[in-house]
């Protein structure tokens, strides 16, 4: 399922969190345009968890609005659902199912025919790199596999929109590349990808990005732009700069 | 800082430990001395848990030795215990208690004075800058929140050996940096940290590295010494297409290895190529780029050519 034609992958206004009397994400706006690889950067506890959960229905916004793939987030979620695949901060595989039965799980809460799976992982297994490893129980595979399931999961129903949070921390670097090659092979065939990360080299990779911090979002552009604008020589740099000029 | 001629501190000889088939961590030995920090580098799954695990007693000892200021773990774990500060990778903080409690409890349960207590929170909060969220509860923060507070909990006493399982997991490069600083001061202070990370750059910051990947320490030794065993020439791109210029590298065969790196790659060239070729390639191609020449090699570029010596890479 795609995005709502002349839509926006993404587009929120003046999006607001509060947990009591605690402002967690503070009237941000932005749009995200369809197969386009947005970064979502900044300081711990600055907001970038809990404006995902906000857009992919997991959470219930306090104020403005916002819309995913052309639909509402407050009215339209049932929409929103089946377009949307997240891979959480800690990725939640069944780590006593094997490789193939925690794709079979996935798709099956997405409501695919075991027809349907078969064909989907099947591509999906080709292109991520999994197809040997079928069998295998989730447990004993290496962190960068894991990682990669998870993803395989998140775009088990075919989304349009995919959320990674964090989805490299603890990887070794080769996977991490890896990872990377995959998440541009997934913009060439025009989905959107929305990923926070904390490394500062998988900045420079995204087409736009932003970086948040207390809520707000203090800088929003292309890295290439940011690195002008801040003299710096890399996003590390970029990132330093604009946290200590937003405190 | 560290001395060559330290005494050592903690020490492992031809330590093994499996899970079942799983050989997790593999005829390792290391020894860390006292003063210095030194850092387990490396991915997750890559067994520094369970070296780190064992070193502090928690799993019983298999194949191997190790040692606690010469007296054996598998001998004296109490002791072990008792005087080494250890921070596991999943640090249970009680989820219901608020960010302060958390700390006073764990101040309770090391026996640190009330009164010494205090001020040391206060440190911490300048480090961590959970101040403004000392009443929330533990359960209520981010990820990298969390991991701040667990590192604040384990420090508010101060063990003269302290060993962290991956303190800085999901921690945000200015607060990383921030952390690193109160590190500098622990051991300016004398305390012996061995501190495990996935996080390369870090590696820069410790006296002594061990790289640990498939359960083995592949290189060992001082950073700056290791980026020095890189074998051969290594050249970087700066472009703005990244990607593109990879892609054409990998087809084009002229490289031995080539990798992404930040905003652009870094590459060896395959055996009888110049640089000549590699420009000429991307010229055809109509990609552009700012730099192209030698760079010097970093830890992030020495691990990925271990990687494959290793036949793990994927
Ligand atoms: N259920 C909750 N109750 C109270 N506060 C919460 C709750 N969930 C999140 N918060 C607070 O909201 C803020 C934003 O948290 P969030 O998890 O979105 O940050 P983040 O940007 O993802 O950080 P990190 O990089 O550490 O993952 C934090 O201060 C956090 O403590
Ligand atoms: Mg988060």
């Amino acid at each position: 399922m795609g995005i709502r034609e002349g839509s926006a992958a993404v587009e929120v206004r003046e999006l607001t969190k509060r947990f009591g009397d605690f402002t967690a994400v503070d009237r941000v706006s932005f749009t995200v345009g369809k197969g386009e690889i947005f970064g979502f950067l900044g300081a711990n506890g600055a907001g970038k968890t809990t404006t995902i959960r906000m857009l992919c229905g997991l959470l219930a916004p306090s104020g403005g609005e916002g819309s995913v793939a052309g639909y509402d987030i407050i009215g339209e979620y049932g929409k929103i659902k089946g377009r949307i695949g997240y891979m959480s901060q800690k990725f939640s595989l069944y780590n006593d199912l094997t490789v193939g039965e925690n794709i079979e799980f996935y798709g099956g809460i997405y409501g695919l025919t075991p027809g349907e799976i078969r064909d989907r992982s099947g591509e999906l297994f080709a292109i991520i790199g999994l197809e040997e490893l079928k069998g295998k129980l989730t447990a004993s595979l290496p962190m960068g596999w894991k990682q990669r399931l998870a993803l395989c999961a998140g775009l088990i129903h075919d989304p349009a929109i995919i959320f990674l949070d964090e989805p490299t921390s603890g990887v070794d670097p080769l996977s991490r590349r890896n990872f990377w090659k995959l998440i541009y092979r997934l913009s060439d065939m025009g989905k959107t990808v929305f990923v926070t990360t904390h490394y500062m080299d998988e900045a420079e990779y995204c087409h736009r990005l932003s970086i948040m911090k207390g809520g707000r979002i203090l800088e929003m552009d292309s890295p290439h732009a940011l690195k002008g604008k801040y003299g710096a020589q890399n996003m590390q740099e970029v990132f330093l700069a604009s946290l200590k000029e937003g405190s | 800082m560290c001395n060559s001629r330290g005494e050592v501190v903690l020490e492992a000889r031809n330590f093994s430990r499996s899970y079942g088939e799983v050989k997790a961590v593999r005829e390792v030995s290391f020894s860390v001395l006292r003063g210095e920090i030194f850092g387990l580098i490396g991915p997750d799954g890559g067994g520094k848990t369970t070296l780190l695990r064992s070193l502090v007693s928690l799993l019983s000892i298999e194949k191997g030795e190790l040692f606690f200021e010469g007296r054996s773990v598998a001998r004296e774990p109490e002791l072990v215990r008792r005087r080494i500060g250890y921070m596991p990778q999943r640090f249970s903080l009680y989820q219901d208690l608020t960010v302060e409690e958390n700390l006073r409890f764990f101040g309770d349960l090391f026996d640190v004075d009330r009164k010494e207590a205090e001020g040391r929170i206060e440190e911490l909060y300048g480090f961590s800058g959970l101040k403004p969220f000392s009443r929330r509860r533990a359960g209520a923060l981010s990820g990298g929140m969390k991991q701040k507070l667990a590192l604040s909990c384990m420090l508010v006493h101060s063990p003269r050996v302290i060993v962290l399982d991956e303190p800085t997991f999901g921690v945000d490069p200015v607060s990383r940096s921030e952390f690193w600083q109160i590190l500098f001061r622990l051991r300016e202070g004398g305390t012996t940290i061995l501190v495990s990370t996935a996080y390369m750059d870090e590696a820069g910051l410790c006296d002594r590295v061990g790289l640990m990947y498939g359960g083995r320490i592949l290189a060992s030794d001082a950073p700056e010494l290791l980026n020095s065993r890189f074998p051969r020439d290594l050249y970087g791109i700066r472009t703005g297409q990244p990607h593109l210029v990879l892609d054409a590298l990998e087809e084009s065969r002229l490289c031995g290895d080539c990798h992404l790196f930040g905003e652009g790659v870094h590459l060896t060239l395959e055996e009888n190529r110049s640089p000549g070729e590699v420009e000429a390639c991307l010229r055809e191609r109509n990609l552009g780029w700012t730099f192209f020449g030698p760079v010097k090699p970093g830890i992030e570029d020495l691990f990925l050519l271990l990687m494959k010596g290793e036949g793990h890479g994927d």
